[in-house]
């Protein structure tokens, strides 16, 4: 690098700088400028031709007057001029001045982009570097349209200089985060995987950057450089501390280069090397040796670069995550940094521990901190810091220690900062129901939350509490009597009087025995907030008024006496008013026994994804579910183990237990689902927010309470029904499928392609094609943010012997996956026997930093393998007649779901797979179709007919094949089609 | 990945930016002002990384002056934190003759700032 040269230095330039200086006012500079504005001009427009010199000063000026802030509206062309002047002085004004000032007129870029061109083939290498900085500094898409293909051939070429070779790299850097299209793959790329090799440490440097990029889109082609950059690595980390000269840092060899090249290899998967492997493991436990010895150095900077090195190779064991004796180390040496005096170490040794945390090999390890992380949470004095505590401790958090967990973070929660008092209320509200094992805890731990930071505890939190409240009767009555005894406080949160009027008015009867809490006590107790209450808990006290007229016959005069009240039945807000009349009237027409019905209690909430979980996710973005679930933190050990199939027995039945907090599946909010009638006004306890029409339509607020579809057959009171499975997934729990993995697997019996999933993260696209028994999947996973997402596996899981029937091969995919980049998977698959349970596919990936998961069905059922038939009437009927055990028929009828349409329904047959036979059936509206479905070991024929009935809406399936199970399986798949 | 470089004054007036991803010239000052405020405000006990929307700040006073990184969350923390000082060193040395401070901290005119 040239240095500034006094000798060369521009008087003229200097005395004008000095002047703007000096200028006492605004005016005084404008002043200043525009003279010498207008000498520049003058001496660009004169005949003189202008020497070089005098060109880069004046240009140099100009620059200088942009800088301030002036628009400057010529001199380019003199710029442009210093180009291709041979002195390098000008050339580089001339560049600077481009650089910063290029504007798109199409005349001057054209000759712009002949003086790089020139200069990147001069050979000069400071000429070649200026261009390449240009290019660089510029950026735009026109530049990487005219040289993208050229800076490649530079970069690899044996005869460029270290220097040019590293600007290079940069250069091809720049131009392919802007425009990837532009940057052509091709031969080059093995050869640049090579320069990992190269002598010059800053070739090195600028390579592994270009590496890091590219080998995000095309893993494959990069796949060298996992040896290379372990080699190399290794030489860095085992040399003196002086061998790199230049560029070792305070004694520290090359600490950036080590940290790019550690981060290159997060971009791969484990060497399957062993001998690079072993290296590389060599490698990490040299830098956590020397984390241990004495410092070379006393100054900071050699402890912080050697630092740099030990968290980005603390990043790589944990991307690994197969090597627990490492695991085990990297948390040791953070929690030697938990009570380091520095705070950046500390902060940043939480922040690492809370990855640690969800690795099986580690979480025991980064539970034994415990205590430091709270101690932390007491006493740091930077806010980020305890708020990475929290964050750590609610990591670590499982069955054993969830309840100290817990309590310290209601005690924080007292003295805690305003901005983080929600997320820590949420994550309190989350940990107590996961890990609850006794609901009286969990119900104490709620009212604690709400008594000691009320404001913040958001509907979603205490609207759960009474969802499970409601759910489970062994709690109600503690419930009961809590809430109770919390409504006795002089002072309670509005919150508190939420959720003891409603538990109350649910549950009230069962602490009425107690003379203390005798229904006139409840009442008066809870009237006593009413007026003091907003408009929202007005109302939904009244509803509990009308339940206590149910409840407590004794309190039927009071109550009627408060609802006849002028305060009530006139009042302003019209919510009110309405439901005093209504409540008043219902109470003094109907009967006991109709209101026993109308008042009966609440039947328990179906299950659905915890809603203060989809809160937090939604507040925190994708960082707040980080290490919720201990059934992901496997996220690699599969892959990397070599892996055992993992075979969970909770995979083919969703176990609704298992997924209490719906971790897994983030289902779309639900449609608010108006229950019919006049039982409307009665579920609506929970209303607030004004309601829009005196019709009382339930708002979005209380569909999430009023919504009371009875509980699905397959999950009786599913809700915290069995905590025992979901404190323990095993380690290797892919997850059940998300709820709507059957619905999305319908709609591809009948075909091959389309959008097989999509949420706000992640879109899946599938095309298949099959032929007898062998099928070729692609899956295409599309990131929809603009965010990386990391350790990006896609996995297929057999559930059950499903692999004794199905043969699926997968190729691995690149972990990480660019925002808005789009992946593909390629899945073989062979049919060796007949199956009825298509696999899943689990994808795990971590989003800004939070691992992610979903598990849905592959879209590959067994009518995939079917071959059409052709034939004749007679045929058909006569293998029909051969076909005639009962076992060996299928029939259903049903409703139709979809508009009856001749063609359509012709269509979806034929995608089905089987051939349609005309002039089989004697009625025309009948279709008739045959086929062979074709496995490994065996072929079975199948022959279907559907009878459509419009007037009914109604069709009728019968399938016969030679396998009893294929038929009932058949006759499923495809009633749901139409 | 690096998003952008700051170098700012004690008076929040910004002396240097550069960014590595387009961002629109109006909201880099809006940007700009936010991220001073988040940084300035902090105290020395407080540790050197802020998390500021989507990405993380990493910054080092020097005197009066402030630089600021602001990274992508995959970005090595200490790494970019000792880098600040690589890049301090490195201007000092090169520019030392012409006393870099100096026309970093150059107060001329009452209300034009350089750069």
């Amino acid at each position: 690098m040239p240095a500034v040269s006094k000798g060369d230095g521009m008087r003229g330039l200097a005395v004008f700088i000095s002047d703007i200086r000096n200028c006492k006012s605004k005016e005084a500079e404008i002043k200043r400028i525009n003279k010498e504005l207008a000498n520049i001009r003058s001496k660009f427009k004169g005949d003189k031709a202008l020497d070089g010199y005098s060109k880069k000063k004046y240009v140099c000026k100009l620059l200088f007057i942009f800088l301030l802030g002036h628009d400057i509206d010529f001199g380019h062309m003199e710029a442009v001029n210093l180009l291709s002047s041979n002195k390098y002085t000008e050339k580089q004004i001339g560049y600077l001045f481009i650089s910063v000032l290029v504007n798109s007129n199409s005349e001057l870029i054209r000759l712009i982009n002949n003086a790089i061109k020139n200069d990147l083939a001069s050979r000069n290498p400071t000429f070649m570097c200026l261009a390449l900085h240009c290019i660089a500094n510029v950026g735009s898409r026109e530049m990487g349209e005219a040289f993208a293909a050229d800076i490649p051939r530079i970069l690899v070429a044996g005869d460029s200089m270290d220097s040019v070779k590293q600007s290079a790299a940069l250069c091809l850097l720049r131009l392919y985060k802007a425009s990837p299209d532009l940057v052509p793959m091709g031969e080059w790329t093995a050869r640049v995987v090579h320069l990992l090799n190269d002598q010059h440490m800053g070739v090195v440097t600028a390579a592994v950057s270009l590496i890091t990029c590219l080998c995000k889109k095309n893993p494959d082609d990069f796949k060298t450089c996992i040896s290379l950059a372990v080699s190399r690595l290794s030489r860095i980390v085992s040399s003196a501390s002086t061998d790199l000269q230049d560029y070792t840092y305070y004694f520290v060899p090359a600490p950036w280069l080590s940290v790019k090249l550690l981060r290159l290899l997060q971009c791969y998967p484990p060497p399957e090397d062993a001998a690079v492997k072993g290296r590389l493991v060599e490698c990490l436990e040299t830098v956590l040796n020397k984390a241990q010895e004495p410092p070379k150095s006393k100054k900071v900077q050699h402890s912080n670069a050697k630092n740099a090195i030990l968290f980005e190779t603390i990043s790589l064991i944990i991307h690994y995550d197969s090597e627990p004796n490492l695991l085990v180390r990297a948390c040791n040496q953070l929690g030697q940094f938990l009570q380091h005096r520095e705070t950046n170490l500390r902060y940043l040794a939480l922040e690492s521990m809370c990855t640690l945390a969800s690795s099986e090999f580690s979480h025991e390890a980064v539970k034994t901190h415990i205590d430091t992380v709270i101690n932390a949470l007491k006493t740091e004095r930077d806010v980020s810091v305890r708020q990475r505590a929290a964050d750590l401790l609610y990591a670590m958090c499982d069955r054993s220690n969830a309840k100290q967990i817990v309590s310290e973070m209601l005690r924080y929660l007292e003295t805690a900062d305003y901005a983080i008092r929600e997320e820590i209320v949420l994550k309190v509200a989350i940990l107590a129901e996961k890990y609850a094992v006794d609901y009286s805890w969990y119900v104490d731990t709620i009212l604690n939350l709400i008594r000691i930071a009320g404001d913040y505890v958001s509907e979603e939190v205490w609207y759960r509490v009474l969802q499970i409240v409601t759910n489970r009767d062994d709690v109600q009555g503690y419930a009961a009597k809590t809430v109770f005894e919390a409504l006795q406080a002089p002072a309670c949160h509005e919150n508190m009087v939420k959720v003891g009027g409603y538990i109350l008015g649910e549950f009230g009867n069962l602490i009425a025995g107690d003379p203390r809490s005798s229904p006139p006590v409840q009442f008066s107790l809870l009237h006593s907030k009413f007026h003091l209450c907003s408009v929202a808990t007005r109302a939904l006290l009244l509803s509990t008024y009308i339940k206590f007229i149910n409840l407590f016959p004794e309190t039927k005069a009071t109550i009627q006496g408060v609802l006849r009240a002028g305060s009530q039945l006139r009042n302003a807000d019209v919510e009110l008013q309405q439901r005093a009349v209504e409540y008043l009237t219902l109470s003094s027409v109907a009967s006991t026994d109709v209101l026993a019905t109308v008042l009966e209690e609440m039947p328990p909430f179906p299950e659905r994804e915890s809603s203060i979980l989809a809160k937090l996710k939604r507040k925190k973005g994708p960082g707040a579910a980080s290490a919720l679930d201990d059934g992901r933190r496997d996220a690699s050990s599969n892959d990397i183990n070599g892996g055992v199939e993992p075979t969970p027995s909770t995979v083919s039945t969703p176990s609704p237990s298992a997924d209490l907090l719906g971790l897994r599946a983030a289902p779309p909010p639900a449609a608010p689902q108006a229950p019919a009638g006049a039982g409307n006004l009665l579920v609506d306890v929970s209303s607030d927010g004004p309601v829009a029409q005196p019709g009382l339509g339930p708002t979005p607020e209380e569909a999430f309470l009023s919504e009371l579809e009875p509980p699905a057959p397959e999950s009786p009171m599913a809700l915290l029904a069995d905590p025992a499975p979901a404190a323990d997934p095993g380690p290797e729990d892919f997850g059940s499928p998300i709820p709507e993995a059957d619905e999305l697997l319908n709609k591809f019996v009948c075909k091959n392609n389309g959008v097989l999933f999509e949420n706000q993260l992640l879109q899946i696209g599938v095309k298949s094609e099959f032929r007898q028994n062998l099928g070729r999947m692609y899956l295409f996973y599309g990131n929809k943010t603009s965010v990386q997402f990391q350790s990006f596996t896609p996995t297929v899981v057999h559930p059950g012997d499903l692999q004794t029937h199905l043969a699926v091969q997968t190729k691995r995919v690149a972990a990480q996956v660019d925002g808005g980049a789009q992946v593909q998977q390629v899945l073989n698959i062979e049919c060796l026997r007949d199956f009825l349970t298509p696999p899943l596919l689990s994808v795990r990936f971590r989003y800004g930093g939070a691992p992610q998961s979903l598990t849905l069905k592959l879209p590959v059922t067994i009518n995939k393998f079917f071959q059409p038939t052709e034939m004749a009437a007679q045929d058909f009927f006569q293998r029909w007649k051969q076909l005639s055990l009962p076992q060996q028929e299928a029939q259903k009828i049903f409703k139709a779901t979809h508009p009856m349409d001749a063609e359509v329904t012709k269509a979806k047959l034929l995608g089905f797979g089987s051939a349609l036979l005309d002039n089989v059936d004697p009625n025309p509206e009948n279709f008739v179709g045959a086929g062979i479905i074709q496995t490994k070991a065996l072929q079975v024929g199948c022959l279907l007919r559907l009878e459509p009935n419009a007037q009914a809406q109604m069709y009728r399936l019968t399938l016969r094949t030679s396998k009893e199970s294929v038929s009932r399986h058949l006759c499923e798949l495809l009633a749901q089609q139409f | 990945m690096i998003k952008f470089f700051l170098m700012v004054n004690k008076q929040g007036q910004t002396r240097l930016s550069k960014y590595y991803e387009h961002v629109d010239i109006n909201k880099r000052t809006i940007l700009e002002t936010e991220v001073i405020k988040s940084c300035l405000s902090r105290s020395s006990e407080q540790c050197s990384f802020v998390e500021y929307k989507d990405f993380k700040l990493i910054y080092r006073q020097y005197a009066a002056l402030f630089i600021v990184v602001g990274v992508n969350d995959t970005e090595n923390e200490m790494a970019i934190y000792e880098f600040i000082h690589n890049f301090v060193e490195v201007l000092d040395e090169y520019f030392s003759r012409v006393t870099f401070w100096l026309i970093l901290y150059c107060e001329r005119g009452k209300n034009t700032s350089w750069g």
